[in-house]
């Protein structure tokens, strides 16, 4: 066992330790998304796009990061939160011609009631029957996608509306690359402000040791409802934004493989971490970039090293270390 | 009265679909019932079998063709052969993680199921597999019903594995030891079980049941393909709910109950075939929030 005062032995803990100070991984993320944000002068439309959808995944993996990560609930249909707020979106937008913007708060309520409904009555079970009514809660969502007159059936819905900012019509690829890496941020500024919050506390009572935090006064259905509509929130603005940003959406966008490919990234990073979930959502998308040639064989690799992880470093590959 | 004969043709397609159900719902209880676990690779695990029941019978179709001989050995040799490739999973990746938080090894065991999936696609390249046998279409006709002799075989089939289990489990040294486990594992070390074994023979014969459920799935469908066990895993896990999971009769009744129920469910017209699965994953929803300790398991509390 080493404790924290010992000297890291390899380069790469050392790396972490180095970081380790809240200050350093302030300024680490600043320069990150400086970085980020002058990149476009430098990339191709080909790269901009991956990186927009990188972005997009640090949202879902950070939203699901609350949920999994802080309140220690395993969610198996994450996906069906992003479907809902891009399918609102789409139907809101497309089939009764709203303004994009007038939109989004009926999408945020849909996730929030999509939330609360399913995490209501199920968040008492015991927490591996909430991981599969979750499983089950995600197919319901992409089945009622699938068989629904208003959600476009199988084919889906399209020409979703590019939208409008003050008369700035946000449609080029560049422009969604600045939307999401804002939206980026502002979930990583969420995340960091809900970790250090009361309830964040609260989340990580509930995840050590449910029954302490009953007898310490925290209501634990209340606060893991709480994990559960948070998470949904930023699985929603994902899916609003995504809708918008393809034009189009259809079912298969969200199959359990997106759930599972979003868990992948929170359980890669290490869970709970912010900047661990900030580097597996860039691992799970840019990775199978990397090795091109890999096809059909980047989930199983991604599965092998999910598996390896769990065995070998079940804090994840940046891991949080002990004070 | 054709009202009478598409009830009757209703059990009929139930009592099949029911077979399956159960004998994988029989695994996901057992396991659950001496470690606890919601082995996630349960389903995936039917799937294997059914490849490897697809392997075993184009081996030996050269030999004893492709009839109800070859199939017989095939789902032998698929039990088997899965059976201890359960054993290997539990002891390389559910062993090592017994005591880690609980998150962890369910996290472990889907790794595992998206590993199985994973590679049987990259092994099959993701198409479906036509598993042709010689077992042809007869079957008996009364009036518009119809009852194939594959229906019947495949259900006498599992009907005599679950008796067979139901006599381990209640007669034998290791199912007494299996049922000990379940209440108490500490206890049991301490009277001198062999813990480590009986859980070891529990997932032989949970993923032995899959893979026979699988291999037989395969022969009564005539196709497989890499999924096959994602839809079927949920469902059999929602069958062994409905009996009361950890309860071994209960994940039976269950299998079959949720089969009927699925094969009635279709006849009403307002659901229909695509709603299908939706209908089941309402039910399992149900089941958890009214009465999570299932028809026939007792309650109990989690202890993380």
């Amino acid at each position: 066992m080493t404790t924290s005062t010992d000297r890291p032995s390899n380069l790469i803990d050392r790396l972490y330790a180095y970081f380790d100070s809240p200050r350093r991984q302030m300024l680490l993320l600043v320069g990150i998304v400086l970085v980020l944000a002058i990149m476009p002068l430098f990339m191709g439309r080909y790269t901009t796009t991956i990186m927009t959808n990188a972005l997009l995944y640090v949202v879902l993996a950070l939203g699901l990061n609350i949920v999994v990560g802080y309140a220690g609930l395993l969610d198996l249909g994450y996906a069906a939160f992003f479907a809902v707020g891009a399918y609102s979106i789409g139907i809101l937008t497309v089939q009764f011609d709203w303004n994009f913007w007038l939109a989004i708060p009926p999408a945020l309520i849909a996730a929030c009631m999509a939330g609360v409904i399913i995490g209501g009555p199920t968040l008492r079970l015991r927490s591996d029957y909430l991981a599969i009514v979750t499983l089950g809660f995600g197919e319901i969502v992409r089945f009622g996608a699938r068989n629904l007159e208003i959600t476009g059936r199988a084919s889906g819905l399209s020409n979703i509306p590019e939208p409008n900012l003050f008369g700035y019509v946000i449609n080029s690829y560049v422009d969604f690359y600045y939307v999401f890496l804002l939206l980026a941020v502002l979930a990583v500024i969420a995340s960091h402000r809900l970790y250090h919050s009361r309830l964040g506390r609260a989340w990580l009572y509930v995840r050590h040791d449910e029954d302490a935090a009953e007898a310490m006064g925290i209501n634990r259905v209340r606060v893991k409802l709480a994990a559960y509509v948070t998470g949904s929130v930023f699985g929603a603005i994902g899916g609003i934004f995504f809708s918008v940003n393809l034009g189009a959406i259809s079912p298969e966008s969200f199959s359990f493989e997106q759930s599972v490919l979003i868990l992948m990234a929170v359980i890669l990073g290490g869970m709970g971490k912010i900047h661990g979930v900030i580097l597996g959502a860039f691992i799970i998308i840019l990775g199978p970039e990397l090795l091109r040639e890999l096809g059909e064989l980047r989930l199983l690799l991604f599965a092998v090293i999910m598996l390896l992880i769990m065995l070998m470093r079940p804090s994840g590959i940046w891991p949080e270390r002990r004070h | 009265m054709p009202a009478l004969e598409t009830f009757l043709q209703a059990i009929v397609n139930g009592l099949v679909l029911g077979s399956f159900y159960a004998l994988i719902a029989l695994g996901y209880t057992m396991i659950f019932g001496v470690i606890k676990l919601l082995n996630f690779a349960h389903g995936d695990v039917y799937m294997v079998g059914a490849f490897v029941g697809f392997g075993a019978l184009s081996l030996v179709s050269g030999v004893v063709g492709a009839g109800w001989t070859g199939l017989a050995i095939a789902v032998l040799i698929s039990m088997i052969a899965v059976g201890f490739l359960g054993v290997v999973i539990q002891r390389v990746a559910y062993q090592p993680m017994l005591s880690a938080p609980r998150l962890s090894i369910l996290i472990t065991a889907l790794a595992v199921s998206l590993v199985l999936q994973n590679g049987a696609l990259s092994l099959t390249e993701g198409s479906y597999k036509a598993f042709r046998t010689d077992l042809g279409f007869g079957g008996f006709e009364f009036g518009r019903l119809f009852i194939s002799h594959q229906a019947i075989v495949l259900v006498a089939t599992a009907a005599v594995l679950m008796i067979a289990l139901e006599f381990f489990v209640s007669r034998t040294m290791y199912g007494r030891a299996m049922r000990a486990v379940s209440i108490d594992k500490d206890m049991c070390r301490l009277l001198g079980i062999n813990v480590n074994r009986v859980v070891a023979i529990t997932f032989l014969i949970g993923s032995g049941l899959a893979a026979a459920a699988g291999t037989m799935a395969g022969a009564y469908y005539g196709s497989i393909w890499y999924f096959m066990g994602f839809l079927i895993g949920l469902k059999a896990f929602t069958a062994a709910v409905i009996g009361g999971i950890g309860s071994i009769t209960g994940a039976m009744l269950g299998g079959l109950i949720l089969g009927l129920l699925e094969s009635f469910g279709t006849q009403i017209p307002f659901i229909g075939s695509e709603w299908k699965d939706v209908f089941t994953f309402a039910i399992l929803i149900l089941v958890l929030v009214f009465k999570p300790t299932g028809l026939l398991g007792k309650s109990e509390v989690e202890r993380m």
